[in-house]
C-alpha cells in the first residue's frame, strides 16, 4: 500500500478517523515492527522534564515545571502570550539554557548538549528556512553537519520530499515558494533528521485560513507516519484540541493543567483553564452555597436564582466565595419566567447551527446561553436561561475546579 | 486632461530638473566637449578632435598615475573589506562596550582628509614619528614611508584604511543585523559549526553589503586624491601620483584643461566599467548557485 499525503487528501472529509494505522508504513527504519509501536514503546518516556526553571534577570518566566512525555506522544502546549510555553520549547531544543531543572530524552540527560546533539528537530514559526540554499540544500545541510553518508542524506531527503509532495520542488529556493510549500519543506528539514522529538513553534500560525486546516489534517497524518513524539506549541486552542494527545495548558509561568483534550474541556482543574479552553469562555458567576438535601452541593447566584449541582458537597473547601461556571451549552434559552432565572439580552451571535445569547442576569452577570440556529431572539428581549445545573461546575475561592459527578 | 496632468506633474519635479542640469549633466557633457579641444583657462580653446587622448595614450606620467591609482586601490579595497566585515563581526552585539567601541571606530570616518593626513604624517615621519620612535626603540633603522616610492603607496594605503573603515563596518553591521535569528537557531539545530555557520548562513547573508561595499569602495579608491596631494604631493618622483592628482596637476597646474578633461573621462569609462563588471560577476555568480 502506498499512502502518500495526496492520496489521503481525498479523505480529508474524514480526517481524523484513521484505522489502517498499522498498515501504514513509519518512515523511519528502526520503526519495522508491524504492529502498533505505541503500545510496544509505552513504558520508556521520550522526554521528562523535571523542576525546570528560567528567569530573565530578574522577571521569572518558568517555575519548577516538571512534565513526563509518553513515547509518540503529541502534545500541544497551550496558552496565551507571555505564559512561558515557547520559553519551555527553547529549553528543550537547547535555544534558551534552564536555570535549574533537567531535561531527558529516552532517559539521558540532554540540558548540557548543544542544540544539534539533542536528538530533536524544531519547525520554526517563521520556518527559518535558508534564503540562499535550494530546498535540496536546506534539508541536507543538518546530514552534512553530522556527517550522514552522502547516499544515505539523498535517500532520507527523496523520502522527505515523496511524502511531503515537495519533489518537484527540490531545485527551488524558499523565495520562490508559497507559504505553503515553505511549511513543508520547514517540516522536511525536520523529517530527515529522524529526531526522537519534533519540536513545533506555532507551525500553522503564518498559513491563511484554508491552508492552516488543511495543514493541520496533514501534521496528524504525518504524526502517524513518524516514529517520535511530537511537542507542539499554540496559542489556539483548535490545533491543540485536534492534534494532541494530551494538552499541557501553561499560564503564569507555570502549568495549569495536563491532560487528553477532553479531559481539559470538562474537567478544567481551575478557572484560568475554564476561561481560556472553550470558545466562547466559560461564564463564571460568583454563588454561595445554600442549604439542600442530598450529598451535592446547591448554590445560590448574586441575582437570587438557585443552581442544584451534581458536585458533591462534601468535596467543596468549608468557607469562602465559590463561583458557578457555565458552558453556553449548559445554558438553553426559555420564555421569560420558565428558567432558572430571567435575563436580557445583550448581543447574538449566529453561528449557522446554534447562535449564542449574551445575556446579563439582573445583578449584572453575564452569562452566555446556546439557542436554536433561527433563533427569534433580538438584542434587549428578556428571556428565561434554563440552567442544567447537573453538568456545572463549581469553583473555590483558590480557582480549583470542582466537577459534577458522571451520572449514575 | 491626461496630459494636463502630466504638464502638473512636471511642475513638482522641475526644481529638481534645473538643479540636476545645471550641477551634474551640463558640467557632464561640457566635460566630453572640452576633451575635444585644447582649452586653457583664458578663451575659447579650439577643436582637436581625439588630439588629447592621442597625447594621453602617450603620455608615461598618465600611464604612471594610471598604474598607481590601480595599485594603491587593490591594495586599499580588499583589505578595507575583511577588516571591515570582522570588526562589525566582533562588535555585533548589544552591549553597552561594543556601542562605544563602534563610536571609536567611525569617529575617524568623520575627521576631514587635512586631519587625517597631518595625524599619519605624525605617525609616519621617520624622526619623530611614532612609527620611527618605535623602530628606533627597537633598534632598527626608522623607515622613510612617505620618501621611499617602493613604502609610499603602502603608507597612502594604511592610512586610507584607517579613515575609511567606518563606513562599510557600518553597511557590515546593519547588514548582520538583517539575518533573522531563528536562522541562526536553526543552523545551531542543524549541528552546524561556527566556523561552517559563518560560512554557509553569516557569508551568504551578507553577499549584498559584500558587493555593495567592494563597488563603493573601488569607485572611491580609484578616485583617490587628497591622501596623496596632502602628504606627498605625489613624490616622491610621481610615485604616489593618482590619477585624479594628475588631472588636478594638468588643469589647475598648467591650466591645460581640455587635456584634463580627457583624462577625467578615461578615469570615468576605468570606473564605469570596473564597477560594471564587479556587478556583473557577482550577479553571475548568483545566478550559477541558483542554477545547479
Amino acid at each position: 500500500m502506498t499512502l502518500g499525503l495526496l492520496d489521503q487528501r481525498a479523505e480529508f472529509l474524514e480526517p481524523f478517523v484513521d484505522d489502517r494505522g498499522p498498515a501504514i508504513a513509519p518512515l523511519t527504519a528502526s520503526a519495522t515492527c508491524p504492529t502498533n509501536p505505541r503500545r510496544e514503546r509505552e513504558k520508556l518516556a521520550t522526554l521528562e522534564l523535571s523542576n525546570v526553571r528560567k528567569a530573565y534577570g530578574e522577571t521569572l518566566v518558568l517555575d519548577d515545571v516538571s512534565l513526563a512525555m509518553e513515547a509518540r506522544e503529541f502534545v500541544a502546549f497551550l496558552g496565551p502570550s507571555g505564559s512561558g510555553k515557547s520559553t519551555l520549547l527553547r529549553i528543550i531544543a537547547g535555544l534558551e539554557r534552564a536555570d535549574g531543572g533537567e531535561v531527558r530524552i529516552d532517559g539521558e540527560r540532554i540540558d548540557q548538549k548543544p542544540p544539534g546533539e539533542r536528538g530533536v528537530a524544531m519547525v520554526f514559526q517563521h520556518y527559518a528556512l535558508y534564503p540562499h540554499m535550494t530546498v535540496r540544500e536546506n534539508m541536507a545541510f543538518g546530514l552534512r553537519n553530522a556527517k550522514v553518508p552522502k547516499e544515505e542524506i539523498e535517500a532520507r531527503v527523496a523520502e522527505a520530499a515523496r511524502v511531503l509532495e515537495i519533489e518537484s520542488q527540490l531545485d527551488k529556493k524558499p523565495g520562490q515558494m508559497s507559504g505553503g510549500q515553505r511549511q513543508r519543506v520547514a517540516i522536511g528539514r525536520a523529517i530527515v533528521k529522524h529526531p526522537k522529538l519534533f519540536l513545533l513553534d506555532e507551525p500553522l500560525s503564518n498559513l491563511d485560513a484554508a491552508l492552516r486546516m488543511r495543514t493541520r489534517v496533514e501534521l496528524a497524518q504525518l504524526r502517524q507516519r513518524v516514529e517520535a513524539a511530537f511537542i507542539m506549541v499554540t496559542h489556539d486552542q483548535a490545533e491543540a484540541m485536534t492534534l494532541a494527545d494530551r494538552i499541557v495548558v501553561m499560564n503564569d509561568r507555570r502549568i495549569q493543567q495536563v491532560g487528553a483534550p477532553m479531559e481539559i474541556y470538562s474537567r478544567p482543574a481551575n478557572t484560568f483553564v475554564a476561561r481560556f479552553v472553550g470558545s466562547p469562555a466559560m461564564a463564571l458567576a460568583p454563588a454561595s452555597l445554600v442549604e439542600s438535601d442530598g450529598g451535592f452541593a446547591r448554590v445560590r447566584l448574586g441575582s437570587g436564582a438557585e443552581v442544584e449541582t451534581r458536585v458533591r458537597r462534601g468535596r467543596l473547601p468549608a468557607e469562602g466565595a465559590l463561583q458557578l461556571g457555565l458552558r453556553p451549552e449548559m445554558v438553553s434559552v426559555t420564555p421569560s419566567g420558565g428558567g432558572t432565572a430571567d435575563a436580557k439580552v445583550v448581543l447574538l451571535e449566529r453561528l449557522g447551527e446554534r447562535t449564542l445569547v449574551y445575556a446579563h442576569l439582573p445583578d449584572g452577570q453575564q452569562i452566555t446561553a446556546e439557542d436554536k440556529g433561527d433563533s427569534r431572539l433580538r438584542v434587549g428581549d428578556t428571556v428565561g436561561l434554563a440552567i442544567d445545573g447537573a453538568a456545572a461546575h463549581l469553583f473555590g475561592p483558590d480557582g480549583a475546579g470542582h466537577h459534577a459527578e458522571a451520572a449514575a | 486632461m491626461n496630459a494636463a496632468r502630466d504638464w502638473r506633474g512636471l511642475l513638482f519635479v522641475a526644481p529638481f530638473l534645473a538643479l540636476y542640469s545645471l550641477i551634474l549633466i551640463f558640467p557632464l557633457f561640457r566635460g566630453m566637449w572640452l576633451s575635444l579641444n585644447r582649452v586653457d583657462l583664458f578663451g575659447d580653446g579650439h577643436f582637436v578632435g581625439a588630439g588629447n587622448y592621442i597625447r594621453l595614450a602617450n603620455d608615461p606620467v598618465f600611464a604612471t598615475a594610471l598604474a598607481n591609482t590601480f595599485k594603491v586601490t587593490l591594495m586599499i579595497v580588499p583589505v578595507l573589506t575583511l577588516l571591515a566585515l570582522l570588526l562589525a563581526l566582533a562588535l555585533n552585539n548589544a552591549g553597552r562596550g561594543a556601542a562605544l567601541i563602534r563610536g571609536i571606530f567611525f569617529s575617524s570616518a568623520v575627521l576631514s582628509v587635512t586631519i587625517v593626513t597631518l595625524i599619519w604624517r605624525f605617525v609616519l615621519a621617520p624622526d619623530a614619528g611614532l612609527l620611527g620612535e618605535l623602530w628606533t626603540s627597537l633598534g632598527w633603522e626608522p623607515l622613510a614611508f612617505l620618501s621611499d616610492p617602493d613604502l609610499v603607496l603602502p603608507a597612502i594605503a594604511i592610512t586610507t584604511l584607517w579613515w575609511s573603515l567606518g563606513l562599510p563596518m557600518l553597511l557590515f553591521l546593519a547588514g548582520l543585523q538583517q539575518i533573522p535569528q531563528d536562522m541562526y537557531e536553526a543552523a545551531a539545530l542543524d549541528n552546524a559549526s561556527r566556523w561552517r555557520t559563518f560560512w554557509r548562513i553569516t557569508v551568504p547573508s551578507l553577499r549584498r553589503t559584500i558587493v555593495l561595499v567592494v563597488m563603493l569602495q573601488t569607485a572611491a579608491q580609484l578616485q583617490l586624491f587628497g591622501q596623496a596631494q596632502l602628504m606627498t604631493g605625489g613624490g616622491p618622483s610621481g610615485a604616489s601620483r593618482t590619477a585624479v592628482l594628475f588631472l588636478f596637476e594638468t588643469a589647475f597646474g598648467r591650466w591645460e584643461l581640455g587635456y584634463a578633461s580627457a583624462a577625467a573621462e578615461i578615469l570615468f569609462l576605468i570606473i564605469l566599467a570596473v564597477t560594471l563588471t564587479q556587478y556583473w560577476a557577482t550577479g553571475r555568480a548568483t545566478g550559477a548557485q541558483g542554477a545547479h
